[in-house]
């Protein structure tokens, strides 16, 4: 009978320590293996393949416990669930339209920003209050006024490029006229070739017109126009339209010079209002104001070169 | 000494392969049902325990080969490291191999102490090799054997009256 038989190791071929001995090093052997190269993930996943479904089967009571109770969940649970999502997702998606402009906002917040970085002279910044309904006029109100020391000819830009142009300075508010009013010449220069010239608005929301320019001007469409800087209003070096459209007619004398606005003239809710133009030397006629000591050193350093 | 007759009959009961194999499939079932938590930490090692069990039992079936094959299974149902159960029930089924002689002549209670020593042995083979690889050692690990060596008492009581041969109802 087999089971009264002793443990003879000898007689059943390897004893048990030698046993021990072959396994663990077996066993170690394994694990040396698995912990530094991986090189047995493929036989892992074969075993689990193997095991899966007997694992599947010992989580099954478990599953079907749980299922049951949501299966049995009374009809009146559900109403309320229902109420109360649907109130939820009306205040998620109020919650959401808010997230969206914010994100909007934000995104041009941080075009300005860099615009700021750009420039050397301050900025200001100021939201857009009312936009003025009359059609035949470009013109609108931001939230800075006298308060905020902002004068009259101050340039208003955007992240694209000039905008408009202060024009009138109330308590609170300033009225920025914009470069697409009929009323407002830009001074610009022509990035490509460096041509001056000014540019006129048209009364237009998204054209502005480069007049009096020669049939034979260097002007391309696509040129971009930026401020030249010469007005002391703009600060330099702007962008303020691109060309859109060029007419060459021998007939005329100036050719027909359609450029579109950079900026959103018609877009942001969030304006930069230019605050300090590097002041320029008065011209010579005007000699009343010239007692400004700095204003007449930098007029000799310019005249120097 | 009528009750160590009885006892040696115990030991001495039949078993067959399949109902080895079934004791140890139960086992591993037993151990994949979803443990968590302060469960997981006190959940007996079913597979170790059923494995001494045989290896105390019947020596001459069960070894260390076996427990190292089952060990092997242990580990990729585990998802540990291939060779660290199997190093662990190598160990175990080698204490329970040298000790059965000594084993059987215990009653229940003082077996679990042996129990739980061989326990300790085997869980310790796991953590040193866990401490080795992955560097660190869950001290609560260390509560199953605890919880192993209580489930000794009932486990062994529970697998002895299954082998037992059920009494022909037509004997007078």
């Amino acid at each position: 009978m087999e089971d009264t038989r002793t443990l003879r190791f000898f007689n059943r071929g390897p004893s048990a320590v030698a046993r021990l001995v072959f396994f663990s090093v077996l066993s170690l052997a394994l694990l040396f293996v698995d912990a530094r190269y991986k090189y047995l993930e493929s036989t892992r996943q074969i075993i689990a393949v193997i095991i899966y479904p007997l694992q599947r089967l010992t989580a099954l009571p478990g599953e079907v416990w749980n299922g049951a109770g949501s299966y049995i969940t009374l009809q009146g649970h559900l109403v309320a669930d229902n109420e109360k999502l649907h109130l939820q997702h009306d205040a998620d998606a109020a919650l959401l339209n808010q997230m969206q402009t914010l994100q909007a906002e934000n995104a041009q917040l941080r075009e300005l920003l860099d615009v700021t970085q750009r420039a050397d002279y301050t900025m200001q910044m100021a939201q857009i209050a009312y936009v003025e309904r009359d059609i035949f006029k470009r013109k609108l109100f931001i939230d800075k006024g006298e308060q905020a020391k902002v004068q009259a000819g101050q340039a208003v830009v955007d992240n694209g490029g000039v905008v408009g142009q202060v024009t009138r300075v109330y308590p609170l508010l300033s009225e920025v006229t914009l470069v697409t009013d009929k009323d407002i010449a830009v001074p610009i220069q022509v990035v490509r070739n460096g041509i001056r010239a000014v540019v006129f608005g048209s009364g237009n929301i998204s054209e502005l017109e480069l007049r009096y320019q020669p049939v034979n001007a260097d002007i391309e469409v696509g040129d971009m126009l930026v401020t030249s800087g010469m007005d002391g209003t703009y600060p330099p070096a702007l962008p303020v339209a691109q060309v859109t459209k060029v007419e060459r007619d021998p007939a005329y004398p100036f050719a027909h010079i359609v450029c579109a606005p950079l900026a959103g003239v018609d877009r942001h809710r969030t304006l930069l209002i230019v605050s300090s133009v590097p002041p320029l030397p008065e011209r010579p006629v005007a000699e009343t104001e010239v007692d400004d000591a700095k204003r007449v050193k930098k007029l000799v350093k310019r005249s120097k070169p | 000494m009528r009750n160590d007759l009885a006892r040696d009959r115990e030991f001495l009961l039949p078993a067959s392969t399949v109902f080895i194999v079934m004791s140890f499939f139960v086992a591993v079932v037993l151990e994949w049902l979803p443990w968590r938590g302060w469960m997981l930490a006190l959940r007996p090692d079913f597979v170790g325990l059923v494995l001494l069990y045989w290896c105390t039992h019947k020596p001459h079936r069960v070894g260390i080969g076996i427990a190292w094959v089952l060990g092997i299974f242990v580990d990729v149902s585990d998802a540990s490291l291939f060779g660290q159960h199997a190093l662990a029930y190598s160990v175990l089924a080698f204490g329970g191999l040298v000790l059965n002689r000594r084993v059987q002549m215990f009653n229940l209670r003082e077996q679990s102490v042996h129990v739980f020593a061989l326990l300790l042995a085997s869980y310790s083979v796991y953590a040193v090799v866990h401490w080795q690889v992955r560097g660190f050692v869950a001290w609560e690990y260390f509560f199953g054997v605890v919880t192993s060596a209580l489930m000794w008492i009932p486990l062994t009581h529970l697998l002895q009256a299954l082998r037992r041969p059920r009494r022909d109802p037509n004997e007078l």
